[in-house]
């Protein structure tokens, strides 16, 4: 199965680029959607030996949530609340991808240099997933919108799931949907911030936000 | 019997510019021409006897008697030395040959210093012994000081010089360092045997001798005195300085490789990412940059950059145990070492040329010179070609092989460092076509873009015939591939057992033999082409039918894109008056790159140690008692010292 | 020799092929699939015009390309190891591909134009770019068997390969299509139909060349585009079914597979504003270090 594993994690870092090298919100979002379903798959190709009923049940909320109903959201956010679709970077999206493949490189190097304890069921799983953790954070940081930061917020999100599958053979089914139910409310709270943000102030740039501080 | 003919040469030189110096004020032609004849005489025997050394292999070392203390005159001619005194007295004699037509009989005293300038860095390759390289180094360093603010009525190279000589400075003071920690015993200086230093202290001479060489080197950051002082120095000394000079850095590197048993891991990696940034950074700086002669400068960062990559590429191959990647690697670096000199002096000298000729450096100013300085325009793009690493020149011969070596790391023992290597690489040469393309497109082709430009004339004979020497030998060295490489094993073998670079000969034989091919045919069809009837036109420029040279593509436009990418490494200054409104007045735009690490890095620093500087300074009053009491303090601080 | 043969008769067959299906796609007939070789046969017969400003260098640009072109063919396997072949050839393909570009570029600055600089800057500007993208590339294929001459790299591989390493192998194409797309100047990053010299890289560039230079140049741009095809091909899809001659048609076979998915392209997709193209060109560098990641790790 390590083919498919394989493709489900370049998946994730390529959906990693995506977000990094694109310009349109959009385009992020479909890229976040992207990674979601290949997140959602993913615990089937790393344990197929364990399908089990909620496992299945997990993927399928998972996949929902992440591919389908935070996608929608982040869009109705966009179109309510009129969002410019233009992503304005603090770093270029050029820059951008050369963090994104420097942050595979670091990570891959990490864990060379610093195996787990554990055996993760791929060599390539921990690395991508602490990069995508580290896109996150980048996307966060770098990125000038309300709504990018929500954004990065979710990325961050998939990449400690992503470590979760690699330290945990099965998590706790709770956790996880606590978990999934968290971000939920994130996304909902943003979504909804956003709307009244924009409509008390007539901008969502984070940097005119600052001017609030006392 | 080959250590006393280099001495001998040494000797020439010297006495030479001493004669220059004396003659200078009475009879300023005689001094002159008997300072460039002891320098072409003195190349001639040096290159003979650093040829031989080269070829059989031979080392001699000979310890005179000397009454300085700590010191002994330990003089040795390896291969390793003869390596770097090939370059050193080629482009000596040559750059001896065209500074006497590029002063035109200024200066006459001027080549005392050049003359020492030359004897100090062959001495610096002889030596054996820690106080007589520093000895040597800091004659060196003084004598290129005194040449590069040789025209010091302009404040911009009394500034140069400044910095130069801080520079210079800092990296000596690790070096006096390096010396002392490495030396074997406490009586004296002498150089460590090759292959005795432990590795914790060979780590340590490393770091050391990286910090202090690099600086000489102009590896990233302490570049910052490259583009300021080789730009200001008159163009036969940029062209020595830029050549040879940076090398005598990579010599020492080198000779600290040699002491060590055993070369570690890091050393590679250290040097690897070394070169990787100052290849990247030194060609987006020189991207940036409107001076000819300051964006060669900064080109010679970048090389030394490929220069140090090739090294560390081969370093890693030999910790790794990979004999043939270490062979690449360091050959690829060593003999890039060689072509580097060929063609950045060979810019230079053009540079120099054209700023005699049309009045300016400034490369916005120029254009359409190759109709009016074919013979200059023609070296000038075939040692542009050469230093973008393009077949059939010289330089491809060198990246070739350092690209074999990141080739061969890739499949054998380090391919993390193969795949960086080779990318990098690869964006340094793209980046350096792109340079060249802007610098060749602008200056020689097109249409002048200022009155100097259009009276511009070829420049004199004396001037011409090194340029067109060095770029004979650009394509020579191409060409014969092969061959040239046969000079590399001998010191290939003093810094690396069991490194041969026999597999690459076939590769470089067709290399050798496509690039000519290419390069007849080229000429062949170009040739044919220009027998097709034609008829002269105007280049169409989109149905204007009144074109002016200042429509032409500008060089910072045409390195905009690239500027533009690379802007978080290169804080553009922009100022002047925008186009304002529907009809607008006269407006105006300037910009300039200064460099980042000057702004960020050294001048705070510099600030700091200012303002510490002038808080100390409350000591130093003038008054004879204060100094005294000073003195007396110290004493009594000693003695309580003592006492405990 | 016979596919260096078959280089030479055949490259301008592919800008006809990719005419085709764009014709296709809009709902015309197209121009016929041999135009090109119409095309070079009249310039061949006409005189030039040469403008006042330039230089031997004018000349001397599409002289070079086209012999360093015709120079890269000797080095590049199609069912079969190419005419010429040791270690490290595909550096000297890589340096040639430099030289052309160098070339190109000077005779277009030779006319002192400012829109052949304008097209002179942005071809070096993505040219840089694409460097590391395909020297990544070809180092992926590198660790995978360890050879390192492109007929060896072909010699040494089956198509079995993308069983095993499917997941590399397609990163890899898809980088080397996007270096191919850029490269050859097509859409997205270039235009080679529009005759808006502002958004034009490639055709800017040669807008002063006329008769047998600018055959000399598009036949040269021809065979850039059949080196680039010829690459993906006999790199990532190297046949070895035992017979030299089916072994060779495969080959041609994935060569105009890959032109009509450039005709694909350039039919369905819109050309990029210019400040997205070094992102584009960077994504394949992105891809191809992805793929090394992959190989390596």
């Amino acid at each position: 199965m390590t083919g498919t594993v394989d493709f489900l994690l370049v998946s994730m870092v390529l959906a990693n680029l995506w977000v990094l090298g694109s310009s349109r919100l959009p385009s992020c979002i479909r890229a976040l959607a992207f990674q979601g379903v290949a997140l959602g798959l993913l615990p089937f190709a790393l344990y197929p030996g364990h399908i089990t009923w909620d496992l299945v049940m997990l993927a399928l909320v998972s996949i929902t949530l992440k591919a389908v109903v935070f996608p929608h959201l982040l869009k109705r956010a966009l179109l309510e609340a009129r969002v410019d679709p233009q992503v304005e970077p603090f770093v270029g999206h050029g820059v951008s991808l050369v963090v994104g493949v420097a942050s595979l490189a670091l990570s891959v190097a990490l864990f060379r240099r610093h195996p787990l304890p554990i055996v993760p069921p791929s060599d390539l799983l921990m690395p991508v997933a602490v990069s995508t953790l580290l896109v996150g954070l980048f996307v966060l940081i770098a990125r000038r919108k309300a709504l990018t930061q929500a954004l990065g917020y979710l990325v961050f999100e998939n990449g400690i799931q992503a470590f979760g599958l690699g330290v945990l053979q099965h998590a706790p089914l709770m956790v996880e949907l606590g978990i999934l139910l968290d971000i939920f409310f994130a996304v909902f709270v943003m979504g909804i911030t956003i709307f009244h943000i924009r409509r008390a102030f007539a901008t969502l740039d984070t940097m005119e936000m600052a001017e609030l501080r006392g | 019997m080959l250590l006393a003919g280099m001495l001998l040469s040494v000797a020439i030189l010297v006495l030479g510019g001493l004669a220059a110096g004396v003659l200078a004020r009475n009879c300023p032609e005689r001094a002159v021409a008997l300072a460039v004849g002891a320098n072409l005489l003195a190349a001639g025997i040096g290159l003979v006897i650093a040829l031989l050394t080269l070829l059989t292999g031979a080392s001699q070392m000979t310890v005179l008697p000397w009454s300085v203390p700590l010191g002994t005159l330990a003089l040795r001619l390896d291969p390793l030395s003869a390596f770097f005194a090939v370059p050193t007295l080629l482009v000596s004699g040559l750059a001896a040959l065209y500074g006497r037509g590029y002063l035109a009989g200024k200066g006459p005293s001027s080549w005392l210093w050049f003359n020492l300038m030359v004897a100090s860095l062959v001495g610096v390759l002889l030596s054996a012994d820690g106080l007589l390289f520093l000895l040597c180094w800091e004659a060196m360093s003084v004598t290129s000081f005194l040449l590069v603010i040789l025209e010091d009525e302009r404040a911009e190279v009394r500034h140069a010089g400044q910095v130069y000589l801080v520079a210079t400075h800092l990296g000596t003071a690790f070096l006096m360092v390096l010396f002392l920690v490495v030396s074997p015993g406490a009586e004296t200086l002498a150089f460590p045997r090759a292959g005795t230093l432990p590795p914790t202290l060979a780590g340590l001479a490393f770091v050391l001798g990286l910090v202090g060489f690099g600086t000489k080197a102009g590896f990233v950051p302490a570049h910052v005195w490259l583009p300021e002082a080789h730009p200001a120095a008159p163009s036969h000394v940029s062209a020595f300085l830029s050549g040879v000079i940076l090398k005598s850095g990579i010599y020492g590197l080198l000779r600290v490789v040699t002491w060590a048993q055993q070369p570690s891991d890091w050393w590679g990696w250290v040097l690897v990412l070394t070169g990787l940034v100052s290849g990247i950074l030194g060609v987006v700086f020189a991207l940036a940059q409107h001076d000819l002669k300051r964006l060669l400068a900064c080109h010679s960062v970048e090389n030394l950059g490929i220069i140090a990559l090739g090294l560390g590429l081969g370093l890693l191959g030999l910790s790794g145990g990979s004999p043939l990647a270490a062979a690449l690697g360091l050959g690829g670096g060593l003999l890039h070492v060689w072509n580097h000199a060929w063609f950045k002096s060979l810019l230079f000298m053009g540079a120099g040329a054209l700023g005699k000729a049309t009045g300016s450096l400034q490369i916005e100013a120029a254009g359409g010179l190759l109709r009016r300085m074919p013979g200059t325009g023609g070296a000038f793009l075939v040692g542009s070609a050469a230093i973008s690493g393009l077949p059939p020149f010289n330089g491809f011969v060198s990246e070739f092989l350092v690209f074999m070596a990141a080739l061969e790391l890739l499949r054998s023992v380090h391919p993390l460092a193969g795949a960086v290597g080779l990318g990098g690489l690869a964006l340094i040469s793209g980046l350096a076509v792109a340079c060249f393309a802007k610098v060749c497109g602008v200056v020689f082709l097109g249409e002048p873009r200022s009155p100097g430009a259009e009276k511009a004339t070829e420049t004199r004979r004396a001037m011409l015939v090194p340029m067109l020497l060095l770029a004979a030998l650009c394509l020579l060295v191409g060409l014969a591939a092969p061959l040239v490489i046969g000079v590399l094993d001998a010191p290939l073998g003093q810094l690396a057992a069991g490194a041969d670079l026999g597999p690459v000969r076939a590769s470089l034989g067709w290399l050798a033999a496509l690039g000519g091919l290419v390069l007849l045919a080229g000429l062949a069809l170009g040739h044919a082409l220009s027998r097709r009837p034609s008829q002269p036109g105007m280049t169409w420029d989109c149905g204007y039918s009144r074109p002016t040279a200042r429509m032409q593509y500008t060089a910072a436009s045409f390195a905009g894109p690239l500027t533009e990418m690379f802007s978080f490494v290169l804080p553009f200054r922009r100022h002047g008056k925008p186009v304002e409104g529907f009809f607008p007045d006269a407006a105006e735009d300037h910009g300039e790159v200064p460099d980042p690490f000057n702004q960020r890095l050294y001048e705070p620093i510099f600030r700091g140690l200012m303002r510490f500087s002038l808080r100390v300074r409350a000591f130093q009053h003038g008054e004879v008692q204060l100094y005294l009491l000073y003195i007396v303090i110290a004493l009594i601080a000693l003695f309580i010292w003592e006492a405990l | 020799m016979i596919s260096m043969l078959l280089g030479l008769l055949l490259a301008p067959l592919l800008a006809g092929l990719i005419n085709r299906v764009k014709a296709f796609f809009a709902g015309r007939r197209g121009r016929p699939l041999l135009q090109l070789y119409w095309d070079l046969a009249r310039l061949l017969r006409k005189n030039m015009v040469l403008s006042r400003t330039t230089t031997p260098v004018f000349l001397l640009g599409p002289a070079l390309s086209l012999a360093s072109l015709v120079t890269c063919l000797a080095l590049l396997p199609l069912g079969g190891p190419a005419l010429l072949f040791f270690p490290g050839d595909m550096l000297v393909l890589l340096g040639l591909l430099a030289l052309v570009r160098f070339a190109t570029v000077l005779a277009a600055m030779d006319t002192g134009s400012s829109f052949e600089g304008m097209g002179a800057s942005r071809e070096v500007a993505i040219g840089a770019l694409a460097e590391p993208g395909m020297f990544l590339a070809l180092a992926v294929l590198v660790v995978q068997t360890r050879v390192v001459s492109l007929s060896e790299l072909w010699a040494h591989r089956g198509l079995d390969l993308w069983n095993s390493a499917g997941l590399v192998l397609a990163l890899v194409a898809v980088a080397l299509f996007l270096l191919l797309l850029a490269e050859s100047c097509r859409i997205p990053v270039d235009d080679p139909n529009t005759h808006l010299e502002l958004t034009m890289i490639h055709e800017v560039m040669v807008l002063d060349h006329s008769g047998p230079a600018l055959a000399a140049i598009e036949y040269a741009s021809s065979l850039k585009m059949w080196i680039g095809a010829v690459l993906i091909s006999s790199l990532l899809f190297p046949f070895h079914t035992g017979s030299a001659w089916l072994d060779l048609l495969a080959g041609l076979a994935v060569v105009f597979l890959v032109t009509l998915a450039v005709g694909l392209v350039e039919s369905t997709s819109a050309r990029l504003s210019m400040l997205r193209v070094p992102q584009f060109v960077g994504l394949s560098s992105a891809l191809s270090l992805l793929a090394l990641f992959l190989v390596i790790r």
